[in-house]
């Protein structure tokens, strides 16, 4: 018999410290996978977030960069800008990407730094308990919002994807999911897609993946799932929202 | 031939092989409990799996192995 | 040597570019905005990067990018712009990075002038940042001090691998002076192998982090951190003496101030007191040992300053309280003139010939 699934070398051999059920676990062995087959570990770096997975620099095998909440687009223009040859990726959830980081994730767009954004899309805050996040849901009950998000007083969710997708520096901006085996290929193949685009130098790519908080949403593993399927993807629909290679050269 | 092995230490009993196996032939252990208090899972009939990887896909953490 | 006339900013961003820098992230706030604007111009020409990022907070943390790959990194900014980097600076420190800040100082608090002042003295060596940490702080006086103590600045941040930051102000900023360009004077390159890199299969992977969540590994670092500082302390002090062997008062002033106060000096001799000036140029290592040595014969100290007091502060922890510190300053962005400083130097030495 040969092995057909095994755990990624871009993975350290170590156990991951997330919540049973979290999809953070999914995610890191795409990207592992996808640095695996593109060949890259020697020459990636990576920019972990303040979150969930702040300490995702004990979990990926390539040299890696701690950066302060929401900086990680700034830090990793720095790391991309000193060595450009080195593939550079971000790891950010809801609250470092959307809310204090929205000005560094909007201007690494509008510069279309070359560098891949993976965004861990939850819709709460995992790491300090369940609060609103700018992505939680109208009516949703978070820590902050106990009697539901009211969108007259807490506002409106923001959609990452459709807002990067309308800069001419983003490259690629795709909504993927990891709820089921199809989806989890899928997502796959978009975080391959992101990485490739950054070796092929067209620009900036993010790859926002709706995920599962089962500790914070209260559920259970499999409830987790069909409450990310029942709420998230109708507000959040998943697709592609920009690809450089669909824009033809003459609609320039 | 094929079979999916499951790591008993990195499982956290979270079910999601359970749920994405085609064969239902996983099942959170009743009787084994691990270091860090889960149930982990098992595999109950190997002569069904067909190394579909379902299991290892969904797995949060890499927890389980697949041969064929 | 051929001298050339040089703009304080300019000079400061050609003697980094002098220094090996190669990587320049700003923003344009006055009275430091000359210094990336000489960036976006020469880094092209050079092959170096100048980035224009959308805030201090980017720029400061693409500094913390760059630096954490291995490069020589620099930002500037004004007393405004240097608060919005607290966090990074805090960040670049506790990951133990090099790093070049440059504060041009203007008025403040808050959105403040935009006219030299000398009122981020606190700041800059008391609260960069949160937690338990220390710049070396330069302090320049000339523009050919602004080039030379780059070049100081950009070695001692490899060196002891930490921020370190040039505290300018809009005067110096601004002036004309003639300087010297000291011909590519090879600065002292240290092999950084602590630096997120990319580990070409060759070692294992580089982690650049400042979260150490086990409070006894954090306490242990901080401390061996401080060692270092203690070893900083006793060796790159720095200060200049200007007629201080005989001298009954003692001016203390950095920057423009000291400017103001080496006329000042002047003038008083002239009028028969016997005055002095030392001028600070590290603030952080605070020059101790230069007061230590004059407290035996020196009667008083003035501390002259561009604030409403700061470093005076240090000036009397220096002193201890073996001789009066009397301080004066203007603030807003006002620059005192000799004239007042003479006054202040009178009033103090009363009946003292």
């Amino acid at each position: 018999m040969a092995i057909v699934f095994q755990k990624p070398k871009a993975l350290l051999d170590v156990p991951f410290t997330y919540c049973p059920g979290c999809t953070h676990g999914i995610i890191h062995r795409l990207v592992a996978e996808t640095i695996d087959e593109l060949g890259i570990e020697g020459h990636t770096v990576g920019v972990a977030p303040v979150g969930c997975a702040v300490m995702n620099y004990n979990f990926f095998a390539c040299d890696m960069v701690q950066a302060p909440h929401g900086r990680a687009p700034a830090v990793a223009t720095g790391l991309k800008r000193a060595i450009p040859t080195n593939i550079v990726f971000t790891y950010q959830g809801d609250g470092d990407l959307a809310a204090i980081g929205t000005a560094e994730t909007v201007h690494a767009a509008a510069r279309g730094e070359n560098i891949t954004i993976i965004f861990v899309n939850n819709a709460i805050y995992g790491m300090t308990g369940g609060q609103m996040a700018p992505t939680s849901l109208p009516n949703q009950v978070t820590q902050t919002t106990p009697y539901g998000r009211d969108t007259s007083y807490s506002g409106y969710p923001i959609r990452v994807c459709e807002m990067l997708a309308t800069l001419d520096g983003t490259a690629l901006a795709q909504r993927v999911t990891v709820d089921n085996v199809k989806n989890v290929l899928n997502a796959k193949k978009a975080i391959k897609k992101a990485f490739t685009y950054q070796i092929e130098k067209k620009g900036f790519s993010i790859v926002e993946v709706l995920s599962t908080c089962p500790t914070n949403w209260g559920l259970d593993a499999q409830e987790s799932l069909q409450w990310l399927r029942d709420n998230m993807i109708p507000y959040y629909p998943l697709g592609v929202y920009k690809d450089i290679v669909d824009v033809k050269e003459d609609s320039k | 031939m094929a079979r999916a092995i499951v790591n008993e230490t990195l499982c956290k009993g979270c079910g999601m092989c359970v749920i994405a196996c085609p064969k239902k032939i996983l099942v959170l252990s009743q009787s084994k409990i691990n270091s860090k208090g889960y149930h982990p899972a098992e595999l109950v009939d190997q002569s069904k799996c067909t190394g579909c990887a379902a299991c290892a896909i969904m797995c949060p953490d890499v927890a389980i192995t697949v041969e064929r | 040597m051929a001298k050339v006339l040089m703009k304080g900013n300019e000079a400061l961003a050609e003697a980094a570019i002098m220094s090996g820098c190669r990587h320049f992230f700003g923003y344009p706030i006055t009275p430091q905005t000359e210094l990336a604007a000489y960036m976006s111009k020469k880094m092209p020409k050079i092959g170096g990067v100048y980035l224009q990022a959308e805030s201090e907070i980017a720029a400061i943390n693409m500094v913390l990018g760059a630096s954490a790959a291995g490069k020589r990194a620099m930002t500037s900014s004004s007393s405004p712009g240097i608060s919005l980097k607290s966090e990074g600076i805090s960040y670049i420190a506790g990951s133990d990075l090099p790093a070049v800040i440059v504060n041009v100082q203007r008025g403040g608090p808050g959105l403040g002038g935009i006219q030299p002042s000398q009122a981020d003295y606190w700041q800059a060596t008391r609260a960069t940042g949160h937690g338990d940490f220390h710049l070396l702080v330069y302090a320049p006086s000339t523009v050919q001090e602004m080039m030379d103590l780059v070049t100081l600045a950009f070695d001692n941040a490899d060196k002891y691998r930490m921020p370190v930051m040039i505290l300018s102000d809009g005067m110096l900023g601004q002036m004309m002076e003639p300087v010297e360009i000291k011909q590519a004077v090879e600065s002292v390159q240290v092999e950084k192998t602590w630096a997120a890199c990319g580990h070409g299969d060759k070692r294992s992977h580089n982690v650049v982090n400042s979260l150490y969540l086990t409070p006894q590994s954090l306490e242990a670092l901080v401390k061996e951190r401080f060692k270092k500082y203690e070893t900083i302390k006793q060796e790159e002090q720095k200060a200049d003496e200007y007629m201080t062997e005989d001298a009954d008062i003692i001016i203390v002033a950095y920057g423009a101030s000291s400017r103001i106060s080496r006329t000042a000096v002047n003038m008083a001799r002239k009028e028969g007191i016997k005055a002095g000036l030392i001028r600070p140029v590290t603030l952080w290592p605070y020059p101790d040992m230069y007061i230590e040595k004059h407290i035996p014969h020196t009667k008083a100290f003035l501390c002259v300053e561009m604030s409403m007091g700061q470093m005076v502060d240090d000036v009397r922890l220096s002193v201890n309280g073996r001789r009066p510190v009397a301080f004066y300053g203007r603030t807003g962005g006002i620059i005192p003139s000799p004239e007042e400083v003479l006054t202040e130097i009178r009033k103090i030495t009363g009946g003292m010939k």
